[in-house]
This record gives C-alpha cells, sequence and structure tokens, in this order.
C-alpha cells in the first residue's frame, strides 16, 4: 500500500490580466523529503509558492496535504493547515524575545492571562532541534545575528507542527558556516519525516542539500528528476531551454599599466589589512566568506566605509576616498544590495541611469534631458533592457533587468575601473551570462575590473587573479590558473597560512 | 513621456479639481454667496504668504525633510524687514534683509540636520522655537510698527504689493510673484542638477551616496532655499500687517504642509510637484474665505484643514501600498 504524498499540487494554473503565471504546474513532495524547486526568476516558483501558502488562490488545480483537498483562502489558514514559510525578508519581531516569537499569534492562554509554560516544552525541543545553544527562550531577538533570527524562524515551524516547510532563498544573507549549519538543520527536519522545499538560485547549495528537484519555466514544470542522478549542466539548461555553450564568455584581453593601487588598507568597518594592484585590462577577484571583510575593501576603495589607515592611489596619484571624487577619477561601484542602496527603485530607469552623471557639477547647471533620453536609449538597446521604456519606475523590472541598469550606470559614467560587488547576487541564470560577457568586454577595452563574490565558481570563470579575504585580512594574488575551489575554500576559511 | 502622459496629467490636475469641489460644496450650501470676480482677486492675494513658503517647502518635502520652523521663520523676517523699514533702510533694504534672516535660519536648520545628523521633524520643531524667540526678542514681545514719515510711506509701498484692487490693477504684484515663482521652482526641479539630486536624495539617499551626490551640500541648499522663500513670504505678511508682528503665522506650518501634501508630495520623499502645491495654497485660501463668507467661526476652519491633511496623506499612503504590491 502507497502512502499518499505529504504535499501534493496538482494542475495548478493561474493568470495575472493577459500573463500566465502558471500553467498545469505540479509539485509533490513525500514525507521525509527535500525538493529543490528551481527556475529562473519570473519562472513562477513564488506564485506556486504564494498559492500553497495562501496569499494567493489558484485559477484552478488543486492542493493535497496528506491525501486530504486542502484550499487555503489566506495565509493563517495555510500556516493552520500546515504550511510553514521561511522567507527571504525575516518575519521576526526583534523587540519581542525567541520564546514569544515562536508563540506570536497562537499565544497559550485562559482567560485572557498569557500562559508560556504550556508550551514550554514544544519550544525547547524545538530549540534544540536548532542545535545553538545562544537561542534560548528569554533571549532578546535583537541580540541574535540574521543567521540565528532565520534559525528562530524555523523553530516557529517547529512548535506549530507543521509538516510543510518552505525555504525560499534562505541563504542569500548568510556566511558559509551559517549556510552549513542550516543544512545541518534541514537534514535534521528530513529525517525528522517533514516534506521540505527549497527555493535557490545556487545549484551548488541545490545539489548538496536536495533529495529530488523540479524546475519550471515560464510557468509550466519543464522537468524533474533524482539529484543524484543530474548534472549541473542539465539542471541549468532545463532552466534557460537552451544548451549553455558558455556560462563564462571570455574575450581575450590584455593586462595593462597599474591604475589602482591599495597599501595597507584598513577601515572602521571591518578591513584589517590589504594590499592591492589593480591594472587595466584585467579582471581581479576578491573571493572569501560573508562577512570577511570583501565588501569593505571595494567601499573603502570608493569612499562608502570610512578608512582608519592606509593609502589608495590612482593612476600614480594619491586619492583621498569619497563617492565623488572616486567617480571623477573614473571609479565606478556596483552596489551588492541592489534594493536598499544600488538603486533608488522608485525613479525611473532613465533616472537611476543618469545619476552620477551630475553629481560634480554645479547646482544650478541645467539638464540636458533630450540629450539624456537618447542616451538612455542607447543604452537600454546597448544591455538588452527588457523594459517599457526610459520613464518606467525600476521597482518594476526584473532582478536582472535591475542590474543591468546599475552596470549600465557605470558604463554611462564612462570610469575605468569597476568595482563590482556580487554582480549576479539574485538574479536568473541567463542574466548571468550576460554579466559575465559585459564584464569580459570591460576588460578587453582596457578597463580594470575588481569583483567580489560568494561563487568560487563564478570567480575562477571571470578572473584572471584572485585574492582571498579572511577575517579582514587580504591574502597575497595568484593567477587564476593556480586556483581551484578547493584552495578557494581552504584559504577562505582558514586564511594564507593553511593554503 | 508617452506612457505617463494619462497619469502624469491626472495627478496634475487632481489638486485643482479639489479647489474645484469646495468652491462647488460651498456654492451648494450658500448659493447666495458665489465667487466673484472680486473674490477670486482676494483668494489670490491670501494664497501669497502661505503659497511662497509652500514652494520651499515642496522642495524639503521631496527630499525626504520637513521644515515646522516655517512660521517663525516668516514672523521673524517679516519682524527684520520691519526694523530695516523703522531704521529707513527703504523697501529693498527690507526686502533683503527678511531674505538674509529666512536664508539663515535655513541654513542654520540644514546645519543642524546634517552636522548633529538629527532627523529633519526634530531640528526644525527645535528652531521653530528657537526663531520665534528670536522674534519675539527683536520686537520686544509685541510688533514693529515704523513710525516716522518715511517709514510709514516705506510701508505703503509695500503694502501696496499686496493690496488688492488698485487702480487699475487686476491682481496685485505679490500674486504675479507667486506666479513667478511657481514656475521657477517647478522649472528648476526638473531641468537642474540640484532638483534631480534632491529627488534622488528623497527617493533614496543611498543611491545618491553610492552615485556621488553630495548629500550635505544639496541638504543645506535646499533647506537655505526653503528659508529665502519663507523670508520672502515674510515680507508679504509684513506689507499686509503694515507691522512687524513676532506672533504672526503661528501654526502657519500646518497649512504650508498640508498644501504641499495636497499638492501630490509624498511625506516619504522622492515625490512632488510644486504646480501642485500652488493649487494646494490656493485651496487653503479658497476654504478659509469660504469659511467666512458663510459666517463660519474661526474654530471651524481648522478642524477642516486638519482633516484635509490626514484626508491628503490617507490618500499618499493608499498610492504607497497600491504601488508596492
Amino acid at each position: 500500500m502507497t502512502q499518499p504524498p505529504l504535499l501534493e499540487m496538482t494542475a495548478v494554473d493561474k493568470a495575472f490580466g493577459a500573463t500566465v503565471a502558471l500553467s498545469g504546474a505540479h509539485l509533490r513532495v513525500e514525507a521525509g523529503e527535500v525538493r529543490a524547486l528551481i527556475g529562473e526568476n519570473g519562472a513562477g516558483k513564488s506564485t506556486l509558492m504564494r498559492i500553497l501558502s495562501g496569499v494567493e488562490t489558484p485559477d484552478s488545480g488543486t492542493i493535497r496535504i496528506s491525501g486530504k483537498l486542502f484550499s487555503p483562502a489566506n495565509p493563517q489558514q495555510a500556516r493552520d493547515g500546515g504550511i510553514a514559510m521561511v522567507h527571504q525578508e525575516l518575519a521576526v519581531v526583534e523587540d519581542l524575545t525567541v520564546e514569544e516569537n515562536l508563540l506570536l499569534g497562537a499565544e497559550p492562554s485562559s482567560a485572557g492571562l498569557y500562559l508560556p509554560f504550556r508550551m514550554r516544552d514544544r519550544v525547547l525541543s524545538s530549540l534544540t532541534l536548532l542545535g545553538r545553544s545562544e537561542i534560548q527562550p528569554s533571549t532578546p531577538v535583537s541580540q541574535l545575528s540574521v543567521a540565528a533570527r532565520q534559525l528562530v524562524e524555523i523553530a516557529r515551524a517547529l512548535v506549530h507542527d507543521a509538516p510543510v516547510i518552505v525555504f525560499d532563498e534562505p541563504t542569500s544573507s548568510l556566511g558559509a558556516q551559517d549556510i552549513e549549519h542550516l543544512f545541518e538543520v534541514i537534514g535534521r527536519l528530513r529525517d525528522d519525516g517533514r516534506a521540505v522545499v527549497y527555493i535557490s538560485h545556487f545549484l551548488e547549495e541545490v545539489q548538496r542539500i536536495a533529495d529530488r528537484w523540479t524546475v519550471l519555466r515560464d510557468g509550466e514544470v519543464v522537468g524533474e528528476g533524482w539529484i543524484s542522478e543530474t548534472t549541473t549542466e542539465q539542471l541549468v539548461s532545463h532552466m534557460i531551454g537552451r544548451q549553455l555553450d558558455e556560462m563564462y564568455p571570455r574575450i581575450p584581453h590584455q593586462r595593462g599599466d597599474a591604475l589602482i593601487e591599495v597599501s595597507d588598507l584598513k577601515t572602521r568597518t571591518g578591513l584589517q589589512h590589504a594590499n592591492l594592484t589593480l591594472h587595466r585590462g584585467e579582471v581581479l577577484g576578491i573571493a572569501g566568506l560573508i562577512g570577511s571583510g570583501r565588501s569593505e575593501l571595494l567601499r573603502g576603495i570608493y569612499g562608502l566605509d570610512p578608512i582608519d589607515s592606509g593609502s589608495v592611489q590612482v593612476a600614480g596619484r594619491s586619492h583621498r576616498p569619497d563617492p565623488t571624487r572616486s567617480i571623477e577619477s573614473g571609479i565606478g561601484l556596483a552596489s551588492e544590495d541592489r534594493k536598499e542602496e544600488g538603486l533608488a527603485t522608485d525613479l525611473s530607469l532613465a533616472t537611476n541611469l543618469t545619476l552620477g552623471s551630475s553629481s560634480a557639477r554645479p547646482f544650478f547647471s541645467l539638464l540636458g534631458l533630450k540629450k539624456e533620453r537618447s542616451q538612455v536609449e542607447w543604452w537600454i538597446d546597448r544591455f538588452s533592457i527588457r523594459t517599457r521604456g526610459p520613464d518606467q519606475p525600476v521597482r518594476t523590472l526584473s532582478g536582472g533587468n535591475q542590474q543591468k541598469v546599475a552596470l549600465a550606470r557605470l558604463m554611462h559614467l564612462d570610469v575605468d575601473a569597476v568595482l563590482l560587488d556580487e554582480p549576479t547576487r539574485g538574479i536568473d541564470v541567463g542574466s548571468k551570462t550576460e554579466v559575465f560577457r559585459w564584464i569580459s568586454e570591460m576588460s578587453a577595452a582596457g578597463k580594470a575590473v575588481l569583483v567580489v563574490s560568494s561563487s568560487m565558481q563564478e570567480l575562477l570563470g571571470i578572473c584572471d587573479r584572485i585574492q582571498v579575504m579572511h577575517r579582514g585580512v587580504l591574502g597575497e594574488p595568484r593567477e587564476v590558473e593556480k586556483w581551484d575551489e578547493h584552495s578557494l575554500m581552504v584559504c577562505a576559511v582558514g586564511g594564507e597560512e593553511a593554503a | 513621456m508617452k506612457f505617463t502622459i494619462p497619469r502624469h496629467w491626472f495627478a496634475t490636475l487632481a489638486p485643482f479639481l479639489g479647489v474645484l469641489v469646495v468652491v462647488l460644496v460651498f456654492w451648494i450650501l450658500y448659493p447666495d454667496q458665489p465667487m466673484t470676480l472680486k473674490t477670486w482677486q482676494i483668494v489670490a492675494t491670501h494664497t501669497v504668504v502661505v503659497g511662497l513658503a509652500a514652494v520651499g517647502m515642496t522642495w524639503v518635502i521631496i527630499s525626504a525633510g520637513i521644515d515646522l520652523s516655517v512660521g517663525s521663520v516668516i514672523a521673524l523676517s517679516g519682524v527684520s524687514a520691519a526694523l530695516a523699514v523703522d531704521a529707513g533702510w527703504g523697501a529693498i533694504g527690507a526686502i533683503t534683509v527678511a531674505l538674509a534672516t529666512g536664508a539663515v535660519c535655513g541654513i542654520y536648520n540644514g546645519i543642524l540636520i546634517v552636522g548633529l545628523r538629527l532627523p529633519p521633524f526634530i531640528a526644525t520643531l527645535g528652531t521653530m522655537g528657537f526663531f520665534r524667540g528670536v522674534a519675539l526678542w527683536i520686537a520686544n514681545n509685541g510688533s514693529v510698527r515704523p513710525e516716522d514719515a518715511q517709514g510709514v510711506s516705506t510701508t505703503d509701498g509695500i503694502a501696496n504689493w499686496v493690496k488688492i484692487g488698485s487702480e487699475g490693477q487686476w491682481l496685485p504684484p505679490a500674486v504675479w510673484l507667486l506666479l513667478i515663482i511657481t514656475i521657477v521652482g517647478a522649472l528648476a526641479l526638473r531641468w537642474t542638477v540640484l532638483g534631480r539630486h534632491t529627488v534622488a536624495i528623497g527617493s533614496n539617499e543611498l543611491t545618491a551616496r553610492l552615485c556621488g551626490v553630495q548629500i550635505e551640500r544639496t541638504k543645506i541648499v535646499i533647506y537655505a532655499i526653503a528659508g529665502l522663500l519663507a523670508g520672502l513670504a515674510g515680507v508679504m505678511l509684513f506689507g499686509r500687517l503694515t507691522v512687524g508682528d513676532s506672533t504672526a503665522a503661528v501654526g502657519i506650518e500646518l497649512k504650508v504642509i498640508a498644501a504641499v501634501v495636497i499638492g501630490g508630495a509624498s511625506l516619504s520623499g522622492g515625490q512632488g510637484s510644486i504646480s501642485g502645491t500652488l493649487a494646494g495654497a490656493l485651496l487653503m485660501a479658497v476654504l478659509s474665505n469660504r469659511c467666512t463668507a458663510a459666517g463660519w467661526p474661526d474654530f471651524v476652519e481648522h478642524m477642516i484643514v486638519g482633516h484635509i491633511i490626514i484626508l491628503a496623506v490617507a490618500i499618499d499612503q493608499w498610492r504607497i501600498r497600491r504601488t508596492n504590491h
């Protein structure tokens, strides 16, 4: 006798006006299984999960939990029905304690009195599963790190005994060690017999944690199978719907003169010590764990983070970092945080793209709006940005197209050196390849590119030289041929000596 | 442009429609009190003080700031102008002194906000008290009335700018001045580097910094401009009252902010329209005039203005929620 799957969604259709978001999509997750749900941005993953969590109602199709029909009309019903979501954006209340957060909205009470001890056993056993001693019921959430707060969300799912737990891009703000820990916890959830849906852009992660995979493209399920029987190339070609001949296009380029020289740089934000020389016509990569000081290095050079000591020279001349001066000296930076810092998302594509070109001009000088417009149209064409036009608010563009706007801004500034902080974060595979090609073109055009990335593969694919950051200290550069994923990871985790 | 024209037009016209609605509602309630040409002239003239200050306030609010000290700056500039007239410096001298006073107040606001990193609400709440105190001090707790013959004739001269129905005049010069400043302010917002940077700072300060916008300097200039225009409003108020009254314009910040918000600006910054603000200021004046014509006591007007702000902000919040969805 076969057990019905814990979660079964069948023939789910959903359209928003004329846009078909899902068409006949299905998803089956057995008890004790981690199912990866992957696909490019806009493929329908989020819509499918919004339907599961009761935020949207499907046009047609059914959801069954352990064989029983389930149609949540709102998020509350979905939660009561046993669906727990762990989001990218954390949904914990900072000013409450861990226990208060776990019980939020379902406080055990009698005659209006709050009686947390009734649930204390459940709370404690949930926290035990997390395996983190710093998370105690009485700990204020405000004292916890981002990673620990995420674990609190997982614990909330456990307290409410949800059989189905959905992780939506859970690692996007975590460091390598926290990711390891998260995977251990997910492993325990699987052993505990729960159904886990894991949504991610990072195929390396999916391959490590998931048992089976489902790929969505344009709202349809285009493939599924066992992770152990599938190669990365197969997953990628399912996702983008064509063969991926060249993930990392390389245009031949030649290393030129030194453009930026950084000596003994230390910032007030966590960078301890860095020496580097960035040449024209090269791509220099900075590897390292999140929080190791990689971003701070870029931000220190550019002038966004205050410098404690050390010096930056641009083209042989001393440079006192400050964003306005950096742009004047021919340095541009793309922020790792597109939504909060990289782009003013409420403003138009045109304003975002051209902001910066005017930064050093006198206040009452006039903007040439007509000329600006034709330039923006040229960049839209050049970067094949999918948009209704220059006036479209950046907020309404997809992640990949937003990133193209941020990169087009650097091109528009016509800087000699570009500092790229996680240039492919949160964008789909197709857009990633375009960003890599762009980086290669920049170096071929004699520009200097300094790129920070969490993906070792990516750095190995696009860089000429790589330096590794460990606990705020930047290691010596080596040619890319002398690195592999293993040696990069060893240096990132243990510093230069360990290599 | 092609795509935004319809929405753009609606957003521009909505505040003017608001004025029409107010006129119509009162016309229906009191058919024997219609808006005559004469009434419109009076209303236009009464728009000047709030309108001038509101143009500056629009820039401040678009930069995601606020200036609560505007009423105190108007009073202080009015008193300064009166003192200048009394000292025999003539009309030009009075205007110069008032503008300088307003600009200095604005720069002080800007420096507090930028230098001490205070939220604009707190910084200008503090200077609202401070500037009022200075005005009371230099006016000896009362008002300054230019007494000698020269002073009186200069005062009359300034008063004529804001006087309705002078011989052969359709509208007094102050109204034309307001229109010119509105047009310059609106064009500058769209066509100058300062305007672009104001919108950028209000929409996302981090992005503006990333793009090399000099946030500190820009903010100080924005508050200085707002102060300058409040100073100009102070001269006009002096002209209307013919005395420099240190207790004048108390609570006017409510009307000024209401005018800006009715005009379509968002208190969270990044959005706003100067022409809309002009309509908002006009709406305030029409409302005040109609309440008086209807014989309603003063406090009713206050109660209505309070709710107009609440309504305008509620509409703004609703707009934000809808676009975020």
